[in-house]
């Protein structure tokens, strides 16, 4: 493995568990776009070092086609969950007016149970959300809730 | 006879695509799907049947090329076992489904899904070679976010998000460890595996299977790692929910068990311990503070996962047959549980322990259901988690894993009080108030929903044969743990068919 390649890869990794530690979902699918193309940089680079063609070489020197072959699938799937992801994010948006992942409904009544209502960093967040949603966003979701149980 | 191994997955994703044709035909999608699954059932028993007689593996070599590059499907004792079970699973949950009036109607979308998530999970058990085992867990994962989502209300949007990405990145960890794997030894067949990874460096082969076990971890949703699944699981529908808590977490531990007794044997195990340990107490622990019966089902997932790893933990034949037959035994009667809970919900809107009340006296038959199960779920004697729990906690003593057995025993101990807990809460007592004169009359809630009722039954009955028939069964998983416990063997039944 030449060292631009692992450095690379490297990067694109960080890069992508950077944007995926965010709450919003644009940057976890653009952080998880990152990521798969992190893991495919990785299983290419498992074949052996660049520069040999992968089927008909001259003088006999082959890539390994193997790690291709797999990418090639790899690459089809991570574009699969894309999909799935964008077409998520864009249910979410239509619900709600943001597109940020929320918390298990449980945690949040543990956490007001233990009297706080929330860490103060999340309280900015949410002013900052409830402000651009519509205050009543909290409203909407106490009947679903109770419809559901 | 070989040959027809890759049918447990191609009848369903032929199923799935004809269903998608018939999107508009709801009875044409349900009996294709029927169908399929019936013939996918038939077939798994056929090719158990002709392992068992034959004693050896069902090879397939698809396209005759060689193992080493070519796609291998091998159907083994205990992939055989598990398909059969995860069949027949499924085809009752079907059932259910479509009893539950108006479930599959809403979306054209269902069937489909589900065949392909059966499709998944047949090939998930086939796979002879860790790449083909990423497919196989991306195209269930891939069914399981439809059906998870398929209704597209708020909370399942919510729970679903979460949960779709939570396996999408374990996805790319079991991808980033299957390029690894390559790197390191040049193969992915697990016929070719184990020797290639024994000539590896100690530090590697740890580095390896510590990925390994983070990504298979996460989809079996073991201690640290379970967080998203009482979170996701609740808010899919009945029918859903219960196959997924039958089947979808099994399939990560049946890769768990896999990859350690073939690929690492005796590596690390006190790791395995440790995780066990934790997973247990810590899920039966979550339940116990829960106040809703699907909640309180989730965490119990969970827990239990901890019993099978404790049987890879402490490694050795019998402890892996104890852990092959409580993995049996936990699909039938997790999946009909949550079946139970489905009709609860359907008849009474809620699954609330504080809103229900007095269900035993509305319907015996109903109660009946769900004690036979919630038993064996606890573990008690003569029922199937009986047997597996014995051949658990026999194995840990005999390896002197004292800590271990007393967790076990706690963990069980507590399984029985949160199960109390949901039957003090919905069966026990007077009828619930709303509607007072509709409550006071004896209504046997099952037979609004007759289907669902016969599905449910059957798959307690399920439960019940593993429990009366647990002898030649549990011979049956001593000679599955046998085979993968003795090194080469597994690659000597694939070689044997090249």
């Amino acid at each position: 493995m030449s060292i631009p390649m692992a450095a690379l890869i490297g990067v694109l990794f960080a890069a992508g568990t950077y944007l995926m530690m965010h709450r919003t979902m644009t940057r976890i699918i653009l952080g998880f776009a990152v990521l798969a193309n992190a893991v495919n940089l990785l299983i290419i680079t498992a074949g052996g070092p660049p520069g040999s063609p992968p089927v008909l070489g001259e003088d006999g020197v082959l890539a390994d086609p193997v790690p291709q072959a797999l990418v090639l699938t790899a690459i089809v799937i991570g574009f699969g969950i894309q999909a799935f992801l964008l077409a998520l994010a864009w249910r979410n948006w239509t619900l709600d007016g943001n597109d940020e992942v929320e918390d298990d409904i449980a945690d949040r009544r543990l956490a007001e149970r233990a009297g706080l209502e929330e860490t103060p960093e999340e309280a900015v967040e949410d002013v900052a959300t409830e402000v651009d949603a519509g205050v009543q966003r909290r409203g909407d979701e106490q009947p679903q809730d109770e419809e559901r149980r | 006879m070989d040959q027809l191994v890759p049918l447990t997955f191609a009848i369903p994703l032929l199923g799935a695509a004809l269903s998608l044709i018939a999107v508009r035909r709801q009875r044409v999608q349900r009996v294709l799907n029927l169908t399929c699954l019936t013939a996918t059932l038939g077939l798994a028993v056929a090719l158990l049947v002709h392992v068992e007689r034959g004693d050896q593996a069902a090879v397939a070599q698809v396209g005759a090329w060689p193992t080493d590059i070519g796609i291998t499907y091998v159907l083994d004792r205990l992939s055989g076992l598990l398909l059969v079970i995860a069949f027949t699973t499924m085809l009752l949950v079907l059932v259910f489904a479509v009893g539950e009036k108006g479930r599959d109607e809403h979306s054209p979308y269902y069937h489909p899904a589900y065949l392909v998530l059966a499709a998944g999970i047949g090939a998930a058990f086939c796979a002879g070679d860790l790449f083909h085992l990423f497919v196989a867990f991306e195209i269930l994962l891939m069914a399981s976010y439809v059906l998870l989502t398929l209704h597209g209300q708020p909370g399942q949007v919510r729970s679903g998000t979460t949960y779709v990405i939570i396996n999408s990145v374990e996805s790319l960890v079991l991808l980033a460890a299957v390029g690894l794997v390559y790197a390191a030894t040049g193969t992915l067949s697990l016929a070719d595996l184990p020797d290639a990874l024994a000539a590896l460096d100690p530090g590697v082969r740890t580095g390896l299977q510590v990925l390994l076990l983070i990504a298979f971890g996460l989809k079996a949703a073991v201690f640290p790692l379970f967080f998203w699944l009482p979170d996701a699981y609740p808010t899919a529908p009945s029918p859903v929910t219960a196959v997924f808590a039958g089947l979808l977490t099994k399939v990560g531990v049946y890769c768990m068990i896999r990859t350690q007794t073939l690929l690492f044997p005796d590596q690390h195990r006190t790791l395995l311990l440790i995780v066990a340990g934790l997973t247990m107490i810590i899920g039966v622990l979550g339940a116990i503070a829960q106040t809703d019966m699907k909640r309180i089902l989730s965490f119990h997932i969970v827990s239990q996962i901890g019993y099978m790893v404790m049987g890879l933990g402490i490694g050795g034949p019998a402890a892996v047959a104890a852990t092959v037959f409580f993995l049996l035994h936990q699909i039938p009667i997790k999946t009909s549980l949550f079946m139970v809970e489905g009709v609860v919900e359907s008849t009474e809107g809620t699954g609330a322990l504080d809103r229900l009340s007095g269900l035993a006296r509305r319907s015996g038959w109903l109660a009946l259901l769900f004690a036979l199960p919630a038993l064996s779920l606890a573990g008690l004697p003569p029922f199937s988690g009986f047997v597996g729990k014995l051949g658990l906690i026999t194995a840990g003593v005999d390896r002197g894993q004292y800590v271990l057995v007393v967790l076990a025993l706690v963990g069980s101990l507590l399984t029985l009080v949160s199960m109390a807990k949901i039957w003090l809460g919905a069966f026990w007592g007077a009828p619930a108030v709303p509607g007072a004169a509709a409550a006071a009359a004896p209504v046997g809630l099952l037979r609004h929903r007759r289907t669902m009722g016969g599905a449910t039954g059957m798959l307690v009955a399920v439960g019940l044969v593993l429990a009366i028939a647990a002898g030649p069964i549990y011979s049956y998983c001593e000679r599955t743990a046998d085979d993968l416990t003795t090194p080469g063997r597994y690659a000597a039944q694939v070689e044997a068919d090249r």
